[in-house]
């Protein structure tokens, strides 16, 4: 059984350890709690940040238990109170610290009343993953020939790889799990010139990955985070050394930082879609073009002629929009609009966790200029836009599914 | 008379109320009510999300949840305060809400209510420890 350790403060208070718990239970994983003496003030004084609470300080006891490895995890949740500032100076603080003096996966979370088990299963599911699943993760070649479906919120994608090659690729608007998924299953075969009895082993990622992983008898059937970055690490040929994975989706945004193509850490957004790719759908929309023109146009456009007074996919687009009247461009409002999706990103995600060069951004919205060049200007640096980089979760899940044949 | 004390769920200062012939407002017997009740099903303290929206009647949204859920439990108790004793200063082993900012909403809503209050330092020495609880004993003999 994978052991979480949990450093936290509030959970109880908040009503929310079960769903922690519940969340753990369903990947399989055990929640701990570090064991530590009553007398916090050499953890304290050893860690050099003296917080007021003492359950914060109880946190930093129980973490100092982990580096000095007096009480043993397999991964480690932190978790404070959303709203909490000295929660939230600790909890990034303990990150690194964790990070610094152990190898333990890391995931933080700052909650509410209203956090449920179904939030936080994804990011449980990934620590169990990493932790689990390390040989598999290591995998750096795909063989056979295997397929990858990605069922995303926004898209279904189908990926045929053959001896470590792509050799057909599909993808198709997701109206229904199983009927997106088949229409790009079998156009991805017919591309290949394959039939399904071929195919020796399946992966299934993203939101309808269980209902694929049934229907498809998926040899792996995997969360999106650590099946993506092996996708982006895979695609991008940085299979060794450090980098960040950017994926910037639909419903939700993960930020995953690789050593040697496995996560150490990762973040997840999906509270506000002002900070998603369908704040720039609909963007385009508004704007009269389809989102393909809307990142070329945005590419040419200026990122910061355009004043914006909101983060909202409401307000923000509509004010977006009306400077239009004010006699501004397209090409100015769409870079507008590219540089608060960045902007968002940038202050709820990157700021949790260490940014590793160089920036591997991926997913769909990968493909829309304008959000890269976005990106960049805000992170100083040139993301790497590796060849299908829409394709990474299917890449990914052909990859590893090749691990068991 | 019944009398908040503050750490509340300080099990000495709970007993000193009780010797003295006052009602502890305590958190020991709300936590032991919450934590057997066959009903709620969020172990280990059985805090539910209605809970945490009760304690928005003395801690605004903006306030982080676990704020909000201590208080639930104690805006409660210091509503039905007819006097309190807050003792400052005192180590984790002698009561802990593990919440600074709690802490500090605790005192001032204890305040706010003009209730004869003893406030004194958490003792560190054995003459202060005497002269702790004789004051306590005074205090507590003195409410009417």
């Amino acid at each position: 059984m994978i052991k979480i350790a949990q450093l936290s403060c509030g959970n109880d208070y908040s009503g929310i350890q079960k769903e922690i718990e519940k969340a753990a239970e369903t990947v399989g994983a055990k929640i701990v709690f570090p064991d530590v003496d009553i007398d916090f003030d050499d953890a304290v004084e050893d860690f050099g940040f003296n917080p007021v609470s003492p359950g914060l300080k109880l946190m930093v006891a129980r973490a100092k238990a982990l580096a000095d490895k007096t009480f043993e995890a397999d991964a480690v949740l932190i978790a404070t109170c959303f709203r909490c500032a000295e929660g939230a100076l600790i909890r990034n603080e303990l990150r690194r610290y964790i990070q610094k003096h152990t190898k333990l996966p890391v995931v933080m979370y700052s909650f509410t009343e209203n956090t449920k088990a179904s939030v936080l299963l994804i990011r449980m599911e990934a620590l169990v993953t990493i932790v689990k699943r390390k040989d598999l993760l290591g995998r750096e070649r795909q063989v056979g020939i295997t397929m990858g479906l990605d069922s995303g919120s926004a898209t279904t994608k189908a990926v045929i790889m053959q001896d470590n090659q792509i050799v057909s690729k599909f993808w198709h608007p997701t109206s229904g799990v199983l009927e997106s998924a088949e229409k790009a299953v079998s156009e991805a075969l017919k591309l290949a010139n394959m039939d399904f009895k071929d195919i020796e082993a399946i992966g299934t990622t993203g939101y309808g990955r269980y209902i694929l992983g049934e229907h498809y008898k998926a040899k792996l059937v995997q969360e999106e985070v650590t099946v993506n970055s092996k996708g982006a690490a895979f695609l991008a040929g940085r299979q060794k050394g450090e980098a960040t994975i950017l994926d910037i989706g639909g419903m939700d945004n993960k930020a995953v930082t690789i050593k040697d193509g496995i996560p150490d850490s990762f973040t997840m957004g999906g509270i506000c879609a002002g900070a998603s790719g369908r704040f720039l759908e609909t963007a385009a929309k508004r704007l009269g073009v389809e989102i393909a023109e809307f990142g070329e146009m945005a590419a040419r456009g200026d990122l910061h002629k355009v004043p914006m007074n909101s983060y909202c996919t409401v307000f923000g687009i509509q004010g977006l929009v009306s400077t239009l009247a004010e006699g501004h461009s397209k090409e100015d409002v769409a870079a507008a609009a590219c540089r608060s999706v960045a902007e968002q990103i940038y202050q709820q995600q990157l700021q949790e966790i260490d940014v590793r060069y160089p920036v591997i951004q991926v997913g769909g919205t990968s493909l829309l200029k304008g959000l890269v060049k976005a990106i960049g200007a805000i992170l100083n640096t040139e993301p790497v836009v590796p060849e299908n980089s829409q394709f990474i979760g299917a890449v990914g899940g052909a990859l590893l599914s090749s691990g068991f044949i | 008379m019944k009398v908040f004390i503050y750490p509340p769920n300080s099990m000495i200062l709970q007993d000193l109320v009780e010797r003295f012939g006052h009602t502890p407002l305590a958190l020991a017997k709300e936590i032991e009510r919450r934590v057997n009740d066959p009903e709620l099903d969020s172990p280990p303290m059985n805090i539910t999300e209605i809970d945490v929206k009760i304690g928005l009647k003395y801690a605004a949204i903006e306030v982080p949840s676990g704020v909000r859920g201590r208080l639930a439990m104690f805006g409660p108790l210091i509503d039905e305060a007819q006097a309190a004793i807050i003792v400052n200063n005192f180590p984790s082993t002698f009561g802990c809400m593990a919440c600074a900012r709690t802490n500090e909403l605790t005192i001032y809503l204890i305040k706010q209510k003009k209730v004869p209050t003893l406030e004194l330092d958490y003792p560190t020495n054995e003459e202060e420890v005497e002269d702790f609880v004789s004051r306590i004993k005074s205090f507590l003999e003195g409410l009417k």
